[in-house]
């Protein structure tokens, strides 16, 4: 789907705070974000940092979101474990999903957090989806009701070629 | 060299009822907690390094409150990279508190490495508006009542003793419910 769909079904549901750090797999969308002025984004320099910032935005009555690649989901772990879920502040993840599909796709350094990164989000009982491109909004709207309804954070696990 | 808690009481001292008070985990949480509790204080009791963005993001989403950030100098470093990020967002209304003790006192008073890093210049050329470094109460005292009239971000080093307090409790409330209070501290006023 492209870019400005994307954002799109997004803004629709009020989720227009983001923090992040950037990766290939939506670079359309990246572009479409950070010029579009119903957007404010943050560009984070670590993915617990984005974390952090777009957390801030449950304290005002919406949902923040982070954006950033599968990569950074290690670093993370931790704010998610003693913060996100201990305090129970929910957040909306969108990850783009590096390596899926292990080995040989993508580069080396994508293949073990490639097949790691769902099962990661199991461990820690965060709720993901990982949608197709023509039912982005369904697996959406699927995820912010398991979201409000634990208030815990949840991912959208963005296969390469899903968004622009 | 100030006692780390004699700092803490001075700045809660300048707390008004609209600010919002945010403490790194540790010691710091915990004597914020035994000085001076109240809704509008979240206590960061795990998550070394995450406060200093959780403030930024209080500050950009509530423009129109004071945000303190009370952090040591070993959550500083392990999210130096927030300190540029805060500048070049610039809130006018973000207080950034370093209390620098040179050492990971939580822990057993190991030692950090800003002996040898000036975390004030650091956050000056970082690009923070307003920069002060403190070694008495009585600098602290003129650095906060500075805060006034001048636009943020703010960065007050404070260069603490260590000084372990015997005795002080944990924080005891619930961690939804100190999520539950600060967000009516937040959206009382928005």
């Amino acid at each position: 789907m492209d870019a400005k769909s994307f954002w799109d079904v997004l803004k629709s549901r009020d989720l227009t705070f983001f923090a992040g750090v950037p990766d290939s797999t939506f670079q359309q969308a990246y572009k479409y974000m950070v010029e579009d002025p119903e957007i404010r984004y943050v560009p984070a320099v670590r993915e617990d940092v984005a974390l952090g910032l777009a957390s801030a935005a449950y304290f005002a009555g919406k949902l923040g979101g982070v954006m950033m690649q599968n990569s950074g989901i290690g670093n993370i772990v931790n704010p998610l474990t003693s913060f996100s879920l201990m305090y129970k502040i929910p957040v909306l993840l969108v990850i783009g999903w590096r390596g899926y599909g292990g080995p040989p796709n993508d580069a080396p350094e994508h293949w073990i957090m490639g097949v790691k990164s769902p099962e990661i989000f199991d461990l820690l009982e965060i709720p993901y989806e990982v949608p197709e491109p023509d039912q982005l909004a369904d697996a959406l709207d699927r995820l912010l009701a398991e979201i409000h309804k634990r208030s815990v954070p949840g991912a959208l696990l963005i296969r390469p070629g899903v968004v622009d | 060299m100030i006692d780390r808690y004699k700092a803490i009481e001075k700045i809660l001292a300048h707390v008004q009822p609209a600010d919002l008070v945010l403490s790194t985990t540790g010691m710091i949480s915990r004597e914020v907690f035994s000085t001076s509790d109240r809704p509008g204080n979240f206590y960061m009791i795990g998550s070394m390094g995450l406060l200093s963005s959780f403030g930024l993001g209080l500050a950009l989403m509530s423009p129109e409150q004071r945000v303190f950030v009370v952090e040591g100098d070993g959550s500083a470093l392990m999210s130096l990279g927030t300190l540029p990020l805060i500048a070049s967002e610039g809130p006018s209304n973000l207080v950034h508190f370093i209390l620098d003790n040179e050492s990971y006192e939580s822990t057993g008073g190991q030692p950090t490495i800003s002996s040898k890093v000036d975390l004030a210049e650091v956050a000056k050329s970082c690009g923070y508006r307003q920069v002060a470094r403190v070694d008495d109460i009585e600098s602290l005292e003129g650095a906060l009542v500075a805060i006034d009239g001048k636009a943020g971000p703010h960065l007050i080093l404070v260069k603490a003793g260590i000084a372990p307090v015997e005795g002080i409790p944990r924080v005891t409330i619930p961690p939804t419910e100190i999520r539950d209070r600060f967000r009516s501290s937040v959206q009382q006023r928005n």
